[in-house]
Protein backbone atom coordinates (compact mmCIF):
# COMPACT_ATOMS: atom_id res chain seq x y z
CA UNK A 1 0.00 0.00 0.00
CA UNK A 2 2.47 1.90 1.17
CA UNK A 3 3.91 2.71 -2.52
CA UNK A 4 0.70 4.64 -3.80
CA UNK A 5 1.90 7.47 -0.55
CA UNK A 6 3.36 10.13 -3.67
CA UNK A 7 -0.71 10.65 -4.81
CA UNK A 8 -0.46 12.37 -1.75
CA UNK A 9 0.43 15.12 -3.66
CA UNK A 10 -2.62 14.96 -6.03
CA UNK A 11 -4.59 14.94 -2.68
CA UNK A 12 -3.23 18.46 -1.67
CA UNK A 13 -3.60 19.88 -4.68
CA UNK A 14 -7.00 19.44 -4.84
CA UNK A 15 -7.27 20.08 -1.01
CA UNK A 16 -6.16 23.16 -1.51
CA UNK A 17 -8.17 23.59 -4.81
CA UNK A 18 -11.23 23.11 -2.67
CA UNK A 19 -9.96 25.78 -0.13
CA UNK A 20 -9.03 28.36 -2.66
CA UNK A 21 -5.58 28.69 -0.83
CA UNK A 22 -2.87 30.62 -2.75
CA UNK A 23 -1.96 28.12 -5.95
CA UNK A 24 1.62 28.72 -5.16
CA UNK A 25 2.28 27.21 -1.79
CA UNK A 26 -0.49 24.47 -3.07
CA UNK A 27 1.64 23.32 -5.22
CA UNK A 28 4.88 23.72 -3.34
CA UNK A 29 3.28 21.32 -0.54
CA UNK A 30 2.48 18.71 -3.30
CA UNK A 31 5.83 18.86 -4.75
CA UNK A 32 7.57 18.54 -0.92
CA UNK A 33 4.92 15.70 0.06
CA UNK A 34 5.06 13.65 -3.27
CA UNK A 35 9.25 13.84 -3.37
CA UNK A 36 9.43 12.91 0.33
CA UNK A 37 6.95 10.16 0.25
CA UNK A 38 8.58 9.14 -3.67
CA UNK A 39 11.63 9.09 -1.52
CA UNK A 40 13.41 11.69 -2.25
CA UNK A 41 15.60 13.56 0.95
CA UNK A 42 14.49 16.98 1.16
CA UNK A 43 17.66 18.80 -0.42
CA UNK A 44 16.90 16.46 -3.20
CA UNK A 45 13.56 17.53 -3.78
CA UNK A 46 14.02 21.34 -3.48
CA UNK A 47 16.86 20.55 -5.97
CA UNK A 48 15.00 19.02 -8.48
CA UNK A 49 12.21 21.40 -8.07
CA UNK A 50 14.88 23.95 -8.56
CA UNK A 51 16.25 22.25 -11.68
CA UNK A 52 12.96 21.86 -13.43
CA UNK A 53 12.00 25.40 -13.08
CA UNK A 54 15.14 26.77 -14.00
CA UNK A 55 14.47 24.33 -17.36
CA UNK A 56 11.05 25.78 -18.36
CA UNK A 57 12.40 29.93 -17.98
CA UNK A 58 11.44 30.41 -21.39
CA UNK A 59 7.92 31.02 -20.50
CA UNK A 60 8.84 33.94 -18.55
CA UNK A 61 10.45 35.55 -21.74
CA UNK A 62 6.46 36.51 -23.35
CA UNK A 63 6.20 38.83 -20.92
CA UNK A 64 9.05 41.26 -22.56
CA UNK A 65 5.94 42.38 -23.98
CA UNK A 66 4.74 44.13 -20.92
CA UNK A 67 6.73 47.54 -21.24
CA UNK A 68 5.39 48.27 -25.11
CA UNK A 69 1.76 47.76 -24.28
CA UNK A 70 1.84 49.94 -21.35
CA UNK A 71 3.74 52.45 -22.60
CA UNK A 72 0.79 52.72 -25.70
CA UNK A 73 -1.64 52.34 -22.80
CA UNK A 74 0.04 55.75 -20.94
CA UNK A 75 -0.86 57.60 -24.34
CA UNK A 76 -4.46 56.33 -24.48
CA UNK A 77 -4.65 53.06 -26.68
CA UNK A 78 -7.59 51.64 -24.46
CA UNK A 79 -9.22 55.70 -24.99
CA UNK A 80 -8.78 55.37 -28.56
CA UNK A 81 -9.83 51.36 -28.91
CA UNK A 82 -12.89 52.71 -27.37
CA UNK A 83 -13.10 55.84 -30.20
CA UNK A 84 -13.38 53.05 -32.78
CA UNK A 85 -16.07 51.21 -31.69
CA UNK A 86 -17.72 53.86 -30.76
CA UNK A 87 -17.78 54.96 -34.36
CA UNK A 88 -19.53 51.70 -36.20
CA UNK A 89 -23.28 51.78 -35.91
CA UNK A 90 -24.21 48.20 -36.00
CA UNK A 91 -21.46 46.44 -33.56
CA UNK A 92 -22.54 44.52 -31.31
CA UNK A 93 -20.60 42.57 -28.14
CA UNK A 94 -21.01 38.94 -29.82
CA UNK A 95 -20.10 40.20 -33.20
CA UNK A 96 -17.40 41.84 -32.38
CA UNK A 97 -16.03 38.61 -30.48
CA UNK A 98 -16.66 36.80 -32.78
CA UNK A 99 -14.45 38.82 -35.12
CA UNK A 100 -11.71 38.77 -32.47
CA UNK A 101 -12.13 35.18 -32.36
CA UNK A 102 -11.31 34.09 -35.94
CA UNK A 103 -8.18 36.50 -35.79
CA UNK A 104 -6.87 35.26 -32.82
CA UNK A 105 -7.65 31.45 -34.84
CA UNK A 106 -5.94 32.69 -37.53
CA UNK A 107 -2.82 34.73 -36.33
CA UNK A 108 -2.48 31.69 -33.74
CA UNK A 109 -2.48 29.38 -36.77
CA UNK A 110 0.03 31.20 -38.52
CA UNK A 111 2.73 31.46 -35.25
CA UNK A 112 1.58 34.92 -34.24
CA UNK A 113 0.02 33.46 -30.77
CA UNK A 114 2.59 35.69 -28.33
CA UNK A 115 1.31 38.97 -30.33
CA UNK A 116 -2.03 38.95 -28.91
CA UNK A 117 -3.67 37.71 -25.47
CA UNK A 118 -4.97 39.21 -22.50
CA UNK A 119 -1.70 41.95 -21.85
CA UNK A 120 -1.36 42.70 -25.36
CA UNK A 121 -5.24 42.34 -26.82
CA UNK A 122 -7.71 42.19 -24.62
CA UNK A 123 -7.23 44.52 -21.52
CA UNK A 124 -5.99 47.59 -23.83
CA UNK A 125 -8.01 46.88 -26.97
CA UNK A 126 -10.48 44.51 -26.74
CA UNK A 127 -12.26 44.50 -23.62
CA UNK A 128 -12.81 48.29 -23.56
CA UNK A 129 -14.38 47.80 -27.31
CA UNK A 130 -16.47 45.03 -26.17
CA UNK A 131 -17.62 47.56 -23.41
CA UNK A 132 -18.64 50.28 -25.54
CA UNK A 133 -20.36 48.12 -27.96
CA UNK A 134 -22.84 46.53 -25.05
CA UNK A 135 -22.88 50.65 -23.68
CA UNK A 136 -24.24 51.77 -27.59
CA UNK A 137 -26.75 49.09 -27.96
CA UNK A 138 -27.91 48.96 -24.18
CA UNK A 139 -27.21 52.06 -22.54
CA UNK A 140 -25.29 52.45 -19.25
CA UNK A 141 -24.14 49.26 -17.71
CA UNK A 142 -24.89 47.12 -14.59
CA UNK A 143 -21.22 46.04 -12.49
CA UNK A 144 -22.83 42.27 -13.34
CA UNK A 145 -23.04 42.99 -16.90
CA UNK A 146 -19.52 44.68 -17.13
CA UNK A 147 -18.34 41.34 -15.27
CA UNK A 148 -19.67 39.34 -18.24
CA UNK A 149 -18.52 41.15 -20.68
CA UNK A 150 -15.15 41.69 -19.77
CA UNK A 151 -15.19 37.78 -18.65
CA UNK A 152 -16.56 36.92 -22.01
CA UNK A 153 -13.73 38.72 -24.20
CA UNK A 154 -11.09 37.12 -22.18
CA UNK A 155 -12.69 33.88 -22.69
CA UNK A 156 -12.39 34.29 -26.57
CA UNK A 157 -9.06 35.35 -26.24
CA UNK A 158 -8.11 31.70 -24.61
CA UNK A 159 -11.02 29.83 -27.23
CA UNK A 160 -9.15 31.35 -29.37
CA UNK A 161 -5.30 30.57 -29.03
CA UNK A 162 -6.13 27.47 -27.54
CA UNK A 163 -8.25 25.83 -30.83
CA UNK A 164 -5.54 28.05 -33.64
CA UNK A 165 -1.89 27.87 -32.24
CA UNK A 166 -1.57 23.77 -33.09
CA UNK A 167 -2.34 24.42 -36.58
CA UNK A 168 1.03 26.03 -36.47
CA UNK A 169 3.14 23.21 -36.77
CA UNK A 170 6.52 25.00 -34.34
CA UNK A 171 4.74 25.27 -31.55
CA UNK A 172 5.28 24.08 -28.15
CA UNK A 173 2.19 21.62 -27.58
CA UNK A 174 3.55 20.07 -30.92
CA UNK A 175 6.86 19.60 -29.89
CA UNK A 176 5.63 18.20 -26.29
CA UNK A 177 3.84 15.37 -28.25
CA UNK A 178 5.95 14.74 -30.72
CA UNK A 179 8.76 14.03 -27.69
CA UNK A 180 6.10 11.59 -26.07
CA UNK A 181 5.52 9.53 -28.82
CA UNK A 182 8.82 9.38 -29.73
CA UNK A 183 9.89 7.85 -26.57
CA UNK A 184 7.63 4.90 -27.70
CA UNK A 185 9.51 4.86 -30.56
CA UNK A 186 6.28 6.30 -32.82
CA UNK A 187 8.08 8.95 -35.09
CA UNK A 188 5.75 11.45 -36.46
CA UNK A 189 6.50 14.87 -38.28
CA UNK A 190 5.10 18.04 -36.38
CA UNK A 191 3.05 18.86 -39.87
CA UNK A 192 1.16 15.76 -39.18
CA UNK A 193 0.33 16.12 -35.88
CA UNK A 194 -0.66 20.14 -36.60
CA UNK A 195 -2.72 19.24 -39.67
CA UNK A 196 -5.14 17.06 -37.32
CA UNK A 197 -5.50 20.08 -35.08
CA UNK A 198 -7.69 21.64 -37.98
CA UNK A 199 -11.43 19.71 -37.21
CA UNK A 200 -11.02 20.93 -33.58
CA UNK A 201 -10.15 24.39 -34.67
CA UNK A 202 -13.42 24.85 -36.77
CA UNK A 203 -15.78 23.08 -34.35
CA UNK A 204 -14.48 25.62 -31.69
CA UNK A 205 -14.88 28.57 -33.84
CA UNK A 206 -18.69 27.35 -34.71
CA UNK A 207 -19.36 26.21 -31.51
CA UNK A 208 -18.15 29.53 -29.63
CA UNK A 209 -19.60 32.24 -32.16
CA UNK A 210 -22.90 30.15 -31.28
CA UNK A 211 -22.32 31.32 -27.84
CA UNK A 212 -21.68 34.74 -28.52
CA UNK A 213 -24.87 35.33 -30.74
CA UNK A 214 -26.73 33.71 -27.66
CA UNK A 215 -24.58 35.90 -25.72
CA UNK A 216 -25.88 39.05 -27.75
CA UNK A 217 -29.46 37.73 -27.18
CA UNK A 218 -28.79 37.20 -23.33
CA UNK A 219 -27.55 40.88 -23.26
CA UNK A 220 -30.97 42.81 -25.34
CA UNK A 221 -33.29 40.47 -22.95
CA UNK A 222 -30.80 42.00 -19.39
CA UNK A 223 -31.53 45.66 -20.61
CA UNK A 224 -35.09 45.08 -21.91
CA UNK A 225 -35.59 43.99 -18.00
CA UNK B 1 33.62 11.44 -34.89
CA UNK B 2 32.08 14.89 -36.24
CA UNK B 3 33.17 18.23 -34.32
CA UNK B 4 30.19 19.61 -32.12
CA UNK B 5 28.01 21.70 -34.01
CA UNK B 6 29.14 25.42 -32.83
CA UNK B 7 26.13 27.42 -30.61
CA UNK B 8 24.38 29.46 -32.73
CA UNK B 9 25.14 33.54 -32.44
CA UNK B 10 22.23 33.94 -29.79
CA UNK B 11 21.24 31.23 -27.65
CA UNK B 12 17.90 31.34 -24.94
CA UNK B 13 20.82 32.50 -22.49
CA UNK B 14 20.79 35.80 -24.15
CA UNK B 15 16.82 35.89 -23.99
CA UNK B 16 16.91 35.08 -20.45
CA UNK B 17 19.46 38.24 -19.75
CA UNK B 18 16.97 40.62 -21.46
CA UNK B 19 14.28 39.24 -19.83
CA UNK B 20 16.10 39.49 -16.46
CA UNK B 21 17.51 42.64 -17.40
CA UNK B 22 13.85 43.83 -17.57
CA UNK B 23 12.52 41.91 -14.14
CA UNK B 24 15.88 43.82 -12.10
CA UNK B 25 14.49 47.12 -13.36
CA UNK B 26 11.26 46.43 -12.11
CA UNK B 27 12.68 45.08 -8.63
CA UNK B 28 14.95 48.34 -8.59
CA UNK B 29 12.13 50.70 -9.31
CA UNK B 30 9.91 49.23 -6.67
CA UNK B 31 12.34 49.39 -4.45
CA UNK B 32 12.62 53.57 -4.64
CA UNK B 33 8.03 53.56 -4.90
CA UNK B 34 7.28 55.04 -1.79
CA UNK B 35 3.37 54.94 -2.26
CA UNK B 36 3.08 51.48 -2.47
CA UNK B 37 2.65 49.11 0.65
CA UNK B 38 3.73 46.10 -1.06
CA UNK B 39 7.19 47.83 -2.42
CA UNK B 40 9.86 45.63 -0.71
CA UNK B 41 7.91 42.65 -1.51
CA UNK B 42 7.44 43.33 -5.13
CA UNK B 43 10.98 44.15 -5.17
CA UNK B 44 12.01 40.73 -3.66
CA UNK B 45 9.63 39.22 -5.73
CA UNK B 46 10.94 40.36 -9.19
CA UNK B 47 14.47 40.80 -8.12
CA UNK B 48 14.35 36.75 -7.51
CA UNK B 49 13.17 36.17 -11.12
CA UNK B 50 15.70 38.59 -12.04
CA UNK B 51 17.83 36.20 -10.28
CA UNK B 52 16.65 33.05 -11.64
CA UNK B 53 16.53 33.97 -15.52
CA UNK B 54 20.18 35.85 -15.67
CA UNK B 55 21.75 33.61 -13.21
CA UNK B 56 19.98 30.25 -13.37
CA UNK B 57 22.28 28.34 -15.47
CA UNK B 58 25.31 28.99 -13.36
CA UNK B 59 23.50 28.61 -9.39
CA UNK B 60 23.02 25.06 -9.39
CA UNK B 61 19.95 23.51 -8.66
CA UNK B 62 20.16 23.61 -5.24
CA UNK B 63 20.35 27.50 -5.35
CA UNK B 64 17.38 27.57 -8.27
CA UNK B 65 15.36 25.67 -5.64
CA UNK B 66 15.70 27.75 -3.11
CA UNK B 67 14.70 30.89 -5.55
CA UNK B 68 11.92 28.97 -6.28
CA UNK B 69 10.94 28.58 -2.05
CA UNK B 70 11.59 32.51 -1.92
CA UNK B 71 9.16 33.27 -4.60
CA UNK B 72 6.43 31.02 -3.67
CA UNK B 73 6.74 32.51 0.02
CA UNK B 74 6.87 35.84 -0.85
CA UNK B 75 3.95 35.14 -2.70
CA UNK B 76 2.19 32.80 -1.02
CA UNK B 77 2.38 35.00 2.45
CA UNK B 78 0.94 38.23 0.67
CA UNK B 79 4.05 40.23 0.29
CA UNK B 80 3.00 41.38 -3.29
CA UNK B 81 0.85 43.34 -4.43
CA UNK B 82 -0.65 46.01 -6.92
CA UNK B 83 1.27 49.42 -7.64
CA UNK B 84 0.58 52.82 -8.53
CA UNK B 85 3.57 54.25 -10.47
CA UNK B 86 3.09 57.59 -11.96
CA UNK B 87 1.06 57.47 -14.92
CA UNK B 88 -1.36 59.96 -17.27
CA UNK B 89 -4.35 60.56 -16.14
CA UNK B 90 -8.00 59.60 -17.86
CA UNK B 91 -8.56 62.94 -19.51
CA UNK B 92 -5.05 63.15 -20.60
CA UNK B 93 -4.96 59.54 -22.41
CA UNK B 94 -8.31 61.20 -23.83
CA UNK B 95 -6.24 63.63 -25.17
CA UNK B 96 -3.65 62.12 -26.41
CA UNK B 97 -5.48 59.23 -28.38
CA UNK B 98 -7.71 62.26 -30.07
CA UNK B 99 -4.65 63.70 -31.14
CA UNK B 100 -2.86 60.88 -32.25
CA UNK B 101 -5.60 58.38 -33.55
CA UNK B 102 -5.60 55.10 -34.98
CA UNK B 103 -1.73 55.59 -35.24
CA UNK B 104 -1.04 54.55 -32.02
CA UNK B 105 -2.11 50.74 -32.73
CA UNK B 106 0.69 50.92 -34.85
CA UNK B 107 3.45 50.59 -32.16
CA UNK B 108 1.74 47.37 -31.09
CA UNK B 109 1.25 46.22 -34.56
CA UNK B 110 4.91 46.41 -35.44
CA UNK B 111 5.55 43.57 -32.84
CA UNK B 112 3.33 40.97 -35.04
CA UNK B 113 5.05 42.47 -38.18
CA UNK B 114 8.65 41.94 -36.88
CA UNK B 115 7.18 38.11 -35.55
CA UNK B 116 5.82 37.40 -39.05
CA UNK B 117 8.57 38.58 -41.76
CA UNK B 118 10.81 37.38 -39.67
CA UNK B 119 10.01 33.65 -39.58
CA UNK B 120 8.61 34.24 -43.11
CA UNK B 121 12.12 35.50 -43.70
CA UNK B 122 14.13 32.38 -41.85
CA UNK B 123 11.88 29.95 -43.32
CA UNK B 124 11.94 30.47 -47.30
CA UNK B 125 15.86 32.61 -47.71
CA UNK B 126 19.27 31.49 -46.73
CA UNK B 127 18.49 33.67 -43.51
CA UNK B 128 17.24 30.73 -41.43
CA UNK B 129 20.75 28.66 -42.14
CA UNK B 130 23.28 31.45 -40.64
CA UNK B 131 23.15 29.70 -37.55
CA UNK B 132 21.67 32.73 -35.62
CA UNK B 133 19.19 31.52 -33.24
CA UNK B 134 18.73 28.49 -31.44
CA UNK B 135 17.19 25.96 -32.98
CA UNK B 136 12.85 25.98 -32.86
CA UNK B 137 12.43 28.69 -31.02
CA UNK B 138 13.21 31.58 -33.38
CA UNK B 139 9.75 33.20 -32.70
CA UNK B 140 11.17 34.11 -29.22
CA UNK B 141 13.91 35.96 -30.66
CA UNK B 142 11.78 37.33 -33.24
CA UNK B 143 9.71 38.43 -30.55
CA UNK B 144 11.79 40.15 -28.49
CA UNK B 145 13.56 42.01 -31.55
CA UNK B 146 9.93 43.11 -32.15
CA UNK B 147 9.49 44.87 -28.79
CA UNK B 148 12.78 46.61 -29.19
CA UNK B 149 11.66 47.83 -32.52
CA UNK B 150 8.49 49.18 -31.19
CA UNK B 151 9.95 50.78 -28.10
CA UNK B 152 12.05 52.56 -30.12
CA UNK B 153 9.61 53.90 -32.82
CA UNK B 154 7.36 54.96 -29.33
CA UNK B 155 10.69 56.38 -27.82
CA UNK B 156 11.17 58.33 -30.78
CA UNK B 157 7.65 59.06 -32.01
CA UNK B 158 5.62 59.66 -28.45
CA UNK B 159 8.94 61.06 -26.32
CA UNK B 160 7.71 59.80 -23.05
CA UNK B 161 10.21 60.26 -20.16
CA UNK B 162 12.98 57.48 -20.46
CA UNK B 163 11.96 55.22 -17.84
CA UNK B 164 7.99 55.31 -18.64
CA UNK B 165 8.30 51.93 -20.28
CA UNK B 166 9.52 50.43 -17.51
CA UNK B 167 7.42 52.32 -15.14
CA UNK B 168 4.53 51.37 -17.19
CA UNK B 169 5.45 47.54 -17.65
CA UNK B 170 5.85 47.42 -13.38
CA UNK B 171 2.36 48.85 -13.14
CA UNK B 172 1.06 45.70 -15.38
CA UNK B 173 3.28 43.23 -13.70
CA UNK B 174 2.18 43.90 -10.32
CA UNK B 175 -1.34 44.05 -11.76
CA UNK B 176 -0.79 40.37 -12.99
CA UNK B 177 1.44 39.69 -9.73
CA UNK B 178 2.70 35.67 -9.40
CA UNK B 179 0.05 34.82 -12.00
CA UNK B 180 2.78 35.57 -14.14
CA UNK B 181 5.23 32.73 -12.46
CA UNK B 182 3.01 30.41 -11.78
CA UNK B 183 2.95 28.36 -14.91
CA UNK B 184 6.52 27.47 -15.23
CA UNK B 185 6.26 26.36 -11.20
CA UNK B 186 3.38 23.91 -12.05
CA UNK B 187 5.18 22.73 -15.13
CA UNK B 188 8.01 22.06 -12.64
CA UNK B 189 5.88 20.37 -10.36
CA UNK B 190 4.78 17.92 -13.15
CA UNK B 191 8.04 17.14 -13.19
CA UNK B 192 8.80 16.40 -10.14
CA UNK B 193 6.10 14.82 -9.64
CA UNK B 194 7.18 12.08 -12.43
CA UNK B 195 10.50 11.72 -10.49
CA UNK B 196 8.44 10.73 -7.37
CA UNK B 197 6.90 7.94 -9.78
CA UNK B 198 2.90 9.53 -9.50
CA UNK B 199 3.00 9.42 -13.47
CA UNK B 200 3.24 5.69 -13.19
CA UNK B 201 0.79 5.26 -10.73
CA UNK B 202 -1.64 6.93 -12.75
CA UNK B 203 -1.28 4.33 -15.68
CA UNK B 204 -1.36 1.02 -13.00
CA UNK B 205 -4.71 2.58 -11.66
CA UNK B 206 -6.11 3.57 -15.32
CA UNK B 207 -5.20 0.44 -16.71
CA UNK B 208 -6.58 -1.98 -13.72
CA UNK B 209 -9.75 0.25 -13.95
CA UNK B 210 -10.61 -0.53 -17.68
CA UNK B 211 -12.51 -3.08 -18.55
CA UNK B 212 -10.80 -4.72 -22.36
CA UNK B 213 -12.30 -4.46 -25.43
CA UNK B 214 -14.36 -1.80 -25.17
CA UNK B 215 -12.90 0.93 -27.37
CA UNK B 216 -15.19 4.25 -27.26
CA UNK B 217 -14.69 3.64 -23.52
CA UNK B 218 -11.04 3.55 -23.55
CA UNK B 219 -11.08 7.09 -26.33
CA UNK B 220 -13.05 8.47 -23.18
CA UNK B 221 -11.01 8.13 -20.98
CA UNK B 222 -7.81 9.09 -22.47
CA UNK B 223 -9.64 12.23 -23.05
CA UNK B 224 -10.99 12.61 -19.62
CA UNK B 225 -7.48 11.43 -18.25
CA UNK B 226 -6.28 14.70 -20.51
CA UNK B 227 -8.93 17.10 -19.36
CA UNK B 228 -8.72 16.06 -15.33
CA UNK B 229 -4.80 16.26 -15.06
CA UNK B 230 -4.65 19.33 -16.83
CA UNK B 231 -7.42 20.60 -14.49
CA UNK B 232 -5.70 19.79 -10.94
CA UNK B 233 -2.07 20.38 -12.47
CA UNK B 234 -3.23 23.29 -14.71
CA UNK B 235 -1.29 22.56 -17.55
CA UNK B 236 -1.95 20.31 -20.44
CA UNK B 237 1.63 19.67 -21.36
CA UNK B 238 2.08 18.11 -17.88
CA UNK B 239 -0.62 15.60 -18.37
CA UNK B 240 0.03 14.51 -21.62
CA UNK B 241 2.88 12.33 -21.25
CA UNK B 242 1.43 10.49 -18.76
CA UNK B 243 -1.36 9.80 -20.42
CA UNK B 244 0.27 8.79 -23.48
CA UNK B 245 2.34 6.34 -21.97
CA UNK B 246 -0.91 5.29 -19.37
CA UNK B 247 -3.29 4.71 -22.20
CA UNK B 248 -3.07 6.43 -25.27
CA UNK B 249 0.29 3.73 -26.28
CA UNK B 250 -0.75 0.49 -24.80
CA UNK B 251 -4.58 0.67 -25.82
CA UNK B 252 -5.24 2.80 -28.57
CA UNK B 253 -2.24 2.79 -30.79
CA UNK B 254 -0.85 -1.00 -30.12
CA UNK B 255 -3.84 -2.82 -29.22
CA UNK B 256 -6.74 -1.43 -31.08
CA UNK B 257 -3.97 -0.02 -34.12
CA UNK B 258 -5.45 3.89 -33.73
CA UNK B 259 -3.52 6.29 -35.66
CA UNK B 260 -1.38 7.99 -33.65
CA UNK B 261 -1.13 11.51 -35.77
CA UNK B 262 -5.09 12.01 -34.63
CA UNK B 263 -4.44 10.47 -31.33
CA UNK B 264 -1.56 12.85 -30.12
CA UNK B 265 -2.46 16.20 -31.73
CA UNK B 266 -6.70 15.75 -31.18
CA UNK B 267 -6.11 14.17 -27.50
CA UNK B 268 -3.88 16.95 -26.56
CA UNK B 269 -7.00 19.42 -27.83
CA UNK B 270 -9.15 17.69 -25.39
CA UNK B 271 -6.46 18.52 -22.43
CA UNK B 272 -6.88 22.45 -23.57
CA UNK B 273 -10.66 21.68 -22.38
CA UNK B 274 -9.70 20.60 -19.10
CA UNK B 275 -6.94 24.11 -19.12
CA UNK B 276 -10.04 26.50 -19.89
CA UNK B 277 -12.33 24.98 -16.83
CA UNK B 278 -9.03 25.17 -14.16
CA UNK B 279 -8.00 28.74 -12.64
CA UNK B 280 -4.95 26.82 -11.79
CA UNK B 281 -3.68 27.52 -15.52
CA UNK B 282 -3.03 31.21 -14.45
CA UNK B 283 -1.50 32.64 -17.53
CA UNK B 284 -4.99 32.36 -19.26
CA UNK B 285 -7.99 32.19 -16.63
CA UNK B 286 -6.39 34.19 -13.59
CA UNK B 287 -4.18 36.96 -15.69
CA UNK B 288 -7.10 38.34 -16.77
CA UNK B 289 -9.46 38.40 -13.77
CA UNK B 290 -6.25 40.88 -12.41
CA UNK B 291 -5.71 42.88 -15.59
CA UNK B 292 -9.81 43.42 -16.09
CA UNK B 293 -10.07 43.84 -12.25
CA UNK B 294 -13.05 41.44 -12.00
CA UNK B 295 -14.48 40.75 -8.73
CA UNK B 296 -15.15 37.04 -9.13
CA UNK B 297 -11.40 35.39 -9.54
CA UNK B 298 -13.48 32.33 -11.59
CA UNK B 299 -15.16 34.71 -13.71
CA UNK B 300 -13.23 33.78 -16.74
CA UNK B 301 -13.38 29.80 -15.86
CA UNK B 302 -16.93 30.75 -15.70
CA UNK B 303 -17.45 32.22 -18.76
CA UNK B 304 -15.51 29.05 -20.50
CA UNK B 305 -17.83 26.27 -18.77
CA UNK B 306 -20.25 26.10 -21.55
CA UNK B 307 -17.39 26.41 -24.75
CA UNK B 308 -15.38 23.92 -22.84
CA UNK B 309 -17.96 21.09 -22.28
CA UNK B 310 -19.22 20.82 -25.93
CA UNK B 311 -15.55 20.81 -27.55
CA UNK B 312 -14.59 18.17 -25.09
CA UNK B 313 -17.30 16.08 -26.57
CA UNK B 314 -16.29 16.95 -30.34
CA UNK B 315 -12.73 16.00 -29.54
CA UNK B 316 -13.48 12.33 -28.14
CA UNK B 317 -16.05 12.19 -31.29
CA UNK B 318 -13.20 13.32 -33.30
CA UNK B 319 -10.61 10.98 -32.23
CA UNK B 320 -13.48 7.71 -32.28
CA UNK B 321 -14.24 8.24 -35.58
CA UNK B 322 -10.90 9.95 -37.26
CA UNK B 323 -8.56 7.81 -35.76
CA UNK B 324 -9.42 3.85 -36.11
CA UNK B 325 -10.57 4.48 -40.11
CA UNK B 326 -8.73 1.90 -41.21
Amino acid sequence: MSHYLPLLGILILLLGFALKLNPMLVATAAVLASGLLGGMGLQQVISEFGKAFNENRIIAVVWIILPVIALLERYGLQERAKGLIANLKNATVGKLLVVYLLYRQLTAAIGLQNTAGHAQTVNPIVAPMALVAAEKQHGALEPPTVEKVKAMAAATDNVGLFFGEDIFFAIGSIVVIQQALAAHQIELSPVQLSLWAIPTAVAAFIIHSTRLVLFDRQLRKAAAR
Amino acid sequence: MTPPPTPPLLTLEHLYWLVGAMFAAFALLSLFDRTSKKAWGNAAFWGLMAASLIGGSYFGDFVNGLIVLGLVGLAGLGFTGRSQPKTTSRAERKAFADLRGNWLFMPALIVPLVVLVGTLAFYLTPFGEMNLFTPRRETYFFLAAGVLVALLVAQVWLRPPLLAPLQEGRRLIDAIGWAAVLPQLLLAMGKVFDKAGVSGLIQEGTLAMLPPGNLFLAVLVFALGMAMFTIITGNAFAAFPVMASAIAIPLLINTYHGDPAVIGAIGMLAGFCGTLMTPLAANFNIVPVRLLELQDPNAVVKAQFATALPMFAVNVALIYFLAFRA
